[in-house]
């Protein structure tokens, strides 16, 4: 069995930034493996420790500097990983069709049962990735997955897909099929000292669009960033100013003339 | 081609969900804007029933698909693809939902349509620019979409509800659906978070985020709570950490409160959790950063480091 993971490295811009043209500006920015792939990543490693011959292998989509956050993955358990980069595609501006047929391609090869993938990136949030894959391979879905219940024979994924307010959704899902996985579903491991060290000698492997057989066609996108700027307070709150004991007497104030704490 | 919008409507357990008539009000303005009509789909359940409730103005026509009990991804994708086909509209509009995170990237790409999500405004001037945010809501950007078709998910609470009763015709649409071909299978509905406390029931929340750092910090929340008689609550990543069970958390996944004061400490207030907190009557924040969201829908804000504040606090009512 193979277990296909597909991982992002994403910018978090600090709490005081400035905008450089149409992104943050670099100095801003901090790079992080996406909280969500880390959930999907330990769902893969937990397959591999409760099945015989399961490989995970990762997939990311990225320049150089991504495989500092790849090898996190390796950390963690991912036997291998595979990465996506050349000039073509560090000049598009990748949309969710680009990212999905530029995997499709990697799966393609790879030839994966299952497809575990991040519900969305905390950078720019799209949230489509993973079913916009499914669709590219002709593989079964599910989106927002909090638990996984895995068929003895990994035919099927039994899933729990978490709806809005405290509702799930039981839903069973035939393979091949790519879930994209909600935090909370299971508690991601820490790397440790010997999964880091044995990370260094694990293969991450480049690929380029001639090597996928894809052209720049591939990567092309009608889509366009035409504007970024920081959104306009909207804040009309009543500010406690003060030290912290000022600003604790005054709350306190408030809590007691609202009635909700007593004297 | 039409200049029509098709919108999707939502439901769930035989429920009209509220962000269908906020993908309505959506839906007509973009229509208005492109000189077409709003169609609006609504597929399974009790397609009658909820065609009529779904009379809304501005909505010209409804297209119901009459299979199925509850949403299923396959059937919902399978009937849009032959809907759009059928009417050929510029634009696809679909809720930014759990659901709809199920099924428009699918029929977006099945489609070939450019995929534009989470949109919190847009507008159409021979094509679409769509207004999104980035960076946990650090930033807003504009994208344009250069094609003639395009899909596009609208986050709930942006637009208002439309209301009014409108004249809408209900055209049944034929769409044969192979349930036993589907290669996904919904059997049934959990309700989570149970237990010992419903914060729903609370007059005063003292809710507590990612600012708390570390799981034996909660002990400083739980003397803020003991000392206010408040009850705890938490945003997502607490329930996610394992350190307060899933009946504390609010937000669109977990439950939607309405106390009379709601005190949010080291919460950055990400529109998740925003979703089921903005009822309170009172928000009071606490955050070390003064651009932090919470502080745009706090009616009383502290910027300052919770681990001094809070201490005080206590101390004020001991």
């Amino acid at each position: 069995m193979k277990v296909l993971v597909t991982v992002k490295e994403v910018a978090e811009a600090a709490d005081d930034f400035e905008i450089d043209g149409l992104d943050v500006g670099e100095q801003y920015l901090e790079y992080d493996l996406n909280e969500w792939d880390d959930y999907a990543i330990e769902a893969g490693v937990q397959l591999s420790e409760a099945f015989d011959d399961v490989e995970v292998v990762s997939v990311t989509i990225g320049p150089e500097r991504s495989e500092e956050t790849i090898r996190m993955a390796l950390a963690k358990g991912a036997d291998r990983a595979v990465r996506v980069w050349d000039d073509d595609v560090a000049a598009a501006d990748l949309d969710v069709a680009a990212k999905a047929r530029l995997l499709a391609a990697v799966a393609d090869e790879e030839d994966p049962d299952l497809i575990l993938s991040g519900v969305q990136a905390n950078d720019d949030g799209f949230g489509a990735t993973g079913v916009a894959l499914a669709d590219e391979l002709g593989f079964e879905w599910a989106a927002v997955v909090n638990a996984l219940d895995m068929s003895e024979d990994f035919s099927t994924a039994s899933v729990h897909r978490e709806l809005e307010g405290g509702v799930e959704e039981l839903t069973d899902v035939d393979l091949p099929a790519v879930l994209t996985i909600q935090t909370g579903l299971n508690e991601p491991r820490y790397a440790s000292l010997r999964g880091i060290r044995q990370a260094q000698s694990k293969e991450i492997a480049p690929m380029t669009l001639d090597d996928l057989g894809l052209d720049t066609d591939a990567v092309a996108s009608p889509i366009e960033r035409t504007s970024m700027y920081e959104p306009e307070t909207e804040s009309d709150a009543t500010y406690f100013e003060g030290d912290a004991g000022d600003q604790a007497s005054q709350l306190a104030d408030m809590l007691r003339e609202k009635g909700v704490v007593g004297e | 081609m039409s200049s029509d919008v098709l919108a999707v409507a939502e439901h769930r357990r035989g429920e009209l969900r509220d962000v269908t008539f906020e993908v309505v009000t959506a839906g007509r303005e973009l229509a208005a804007e492109m000189g077409g009509d709003l169609h609006l789909a609504v597929i399974a359940g009790d397609v009658d029933g909820f065609a009529e409730t779904l009379n809304l103005d501005g909505v010209d026509t409804i297209d119901t698909v009459d299979d199925g009990a509850e949403f299923n991804h396959d059937l919902y994708a399978g009937a849009l693809e032959a809907l759009f086909a059928e009417i050929d509209p510029t634009a696809l509009l679909m809720p930014n939902s759990v659901n709809g995170l199920d099924y428009a990237p699918a029929v977006a790409n099945a489609l070939e349509l450019p995929y534009v999500s989470d949109a919190i405004d847009f507008a159409y001037d021979g094509g679409l620019e769509a207004t999104r945010e980035m960076y946990g809501s650090k930033v807003e950007t504009t994208v344009t979409v250069d094609a003639e078709q395009f899909a596009v998910t609208v986050r709930g609470g942006e637009w208002a509800p439309t209301e009014g009763t409108g004249e809408a015709a209900v055209e049944p649409f034929d769409y044969e659906f192979d349930a036993d071909a589907a290669g996904s299978r919904v059997t049934g509905f959990e309700e989570v978070g149970g237990g010992d406390v419903d914060i729903a029931d609370a007059d005063f929340l003292v809710s507590i985020g990612r600012g708390i750092e570390e799981e034996e910090n909660l002990d400083l929340i739980r003397d803020l709570v003991d000392a206010t008689g408040a009850t705890l609550s938490s945003s997502r990543p607490i329930v996610d950490n394992g350190w307060l069970p899933k009946n504390r958390q609010v937000g669109q996944s977990g439950k939607q409160v309405t106390p009379d004061v709601y005190l949010a400490i080291g919460i950055s207030g990400a529109v998740q959790h925003v979703a089921g907190m903005k009822g309170a009557e009172t928000i009071v924040a606490v955050n070390t950063d003064p651009n932090a969201p919470i502080f745009d829908i706090a009616d009383y804000g502290v910027v300052g480091d919770l681990f001094d504040v809070v201490p005080a606090l206590i101390e004020q009512f001991e």
